[in-house]
């Protein structure tokens, strides 16, 4: 298949980037990984006039820790999170995610920025982003503004980027001592989209009390969601078989699935009640290690 | 509307003018005429495409040739000099019987390249998962295992398993 015709810009600066996303407003696309872009452009399902591609700027692939927050650039590849030792040691489920996400190939293009900027809630790190509060950097002509995790997704294909702007860096604050991550997502075959994920991180304290708990989920909504009752059903006592049961009961009922070719509603709420279920059994695993 | 790039192709250096909608299998198959690189599902799923851009196995029917300009790929022909001995990957998929059709097997050797390259001695597991961009509709993959661990020996130096049939 092939796309329609178009231009393409290579800007080497972010302002570059910027001044070109003005020029052409919403004629424009930008392409990162470019691996939902260029499959929907050769469908024809995204037709833009000009393509920006990204991936020549410099500065927006990194990962590193400052003052207890772990920035990590848009540009940095699915392939670089999965290997990243930092990330590993900090938020065990990047390790579960990434290597759910497509494959080698795909995720050696893919980024992390991408595929929050997609804003597709059946890409898998929306669900992760949301259950490590993490904030997001988006720049443009007037300068960067930071936007919280729970303010970023807005509907399909909508996210809090306006025209003109780039999403250049995600932030992770470092967890509390006593915290363990899980993620998992159901799926029909290998580098399929989730019938239904779950991302899970936990905290807890000495006693076994839950201090804190972030649950993302992934493909049961419209929007990425919050299972926030589930959260609220865990904070505050100490993680039991009922707190569990109830955290997976509520999310499964205040998720929003579509009947499709992974399965009825019915079914993609039940899973989304057992996987809840089984990540926080895995995050608290892992917190206590 | 076209662009000039300059992409390095096994070694070889090449000029061209291309449409900024030119897929890089495109350019591969149709402007260099080098056939071994498959287009299989052209929706990103199958890897018969997969080559190498800068070393990092992509589907290059997901990625424009604009963007390897200044860049360089190898494809399948670049394995292994003309009429020269082949690549043990190569060797391991003949000797193992690695494919039947062979439709799928320039992707996954590609591939398997760098996997082996990232991991020099992975567990079976590492290879399914490590191939699991690529898919074959003759062998079940039982013999592609094979032929990646056999490459993977004979590429670490070490005595290759023996290829013949075992009688259960």
């Amino acid at each position: 298949m092939i796309a329609q015709s178009f231009q393409y810009e290579s800007p080497g600066s972010l302002q570059e980037a910027i001044e070109l996303l003005n020029k052409h407003g919403e004629d424009a696309k930008i392409l990162s990984g470019g691996h939902s872009l260029i499959p929907m452009m050769k469908l024809r399902f995204a037709t833009p006039a000009t393509v920006i591609d990204i991936n020549g700027i410099p500065g927006l692939s990194y990962i590193k820790e400052e003052n207890g927050i772990v920035h990590i650039g848009a540009l940095v590849r699915e392939a670089e999170l999965e290997h990243s030792e930092l990330l590993a040691k900090m938020f065990p489920l990047f390790k579960d995610v990434t290597k759910l996400i497509a494959d080698p190939q795909v995720r050696n293009m893919g980024t992390l920025g991408g595929n929050l900027a997609h804003g597709d809630a059946a890409n898998d790190h929306p669900a992760v982003m949301l259950a490590l509060r993490a904030s997001v950097i988006i720049t443009g002509a007037d300068g960067e503004r930071e936007v919280p995790i729970d303010e970023f997704f807005f509907g399909f294909y909508m996210t809090a980027i306006q025209q003109g702007e780039i999403l250049t860096e995600i932030r992770l604050p470092v967890p509390a001592k006593g915290t363990g991550s899980a993620y998992h997502k159901l799926e029909r075959k290998v580098g399929d989209y989730a019938t239904a994920g779950v991302a899970v991180q936990i905290t807890l304290d000495e006693s076994g009390v839950v201090t804190a708990a972030g649950i993302g989920l992934t493909n049961v909504n419209p929007v990425p969601l919050r299972a926030e009752r589930s959260e609220q059903a865990l904070i505050g006592k100490p993680l039991s078989d009922e707190t569990i049961a109830l955290a997976a009961q509520y999310a499964s009922e205040d998720c929003s699935p579509s009947s499709d070719l992974r399965g009825s509603e019915e079914y993609k709420r039940h899973v989304t009640g057992v996987l809840v279920k089984r990540m926080i059994l895995k995050a608290a695993e892992r917190a206590s290690n | 509307m076209t662009k000039n790039i300059n992409v390095t192709v096994n070694g070889t250096q090449h000029t061209l003018e291309v449409e900024p909608r030119l897929l890089l299998v495109h350019m591969i198959r149709e402007v260099l005429n080098m056939t071994g690189t498959h287009i299989g599902c052209d929706t990103s799923s199958c890897g018969a495409c997969t080559i190498l851009l800068d070393g990092k196995s992509i589907k290059s029917c997901t990625v424009l040739a604009v963007q390897a300009n200044g860049k360089s790929i190898t494809t399948i022909e670049g394995l292994a000099p003309e009429g020269g001995p082949l690549h043990p990957l190569q060797e391991g998929f003949k000797e193992n019987h690695g494919l039947h059709c062979g439709f799928c097997t320039p992707g996954m050797i590609m591939r398997a390249h760098e996997l082996l390259e990232n991991n020099p001695n992975p567990t079976e597991d590492e290879i399914r998962w490590g191939i699991a961009g690529n898919l074959c509709r003759c062998t079940g993959y039982n013999n592609i295992v094979k032929a990646i661990q056999w490459a993977g020996c004979k590429m670490r130096g070490e005595e290759t398993p023996s290829t013949e049939p075992e009688f259960v």
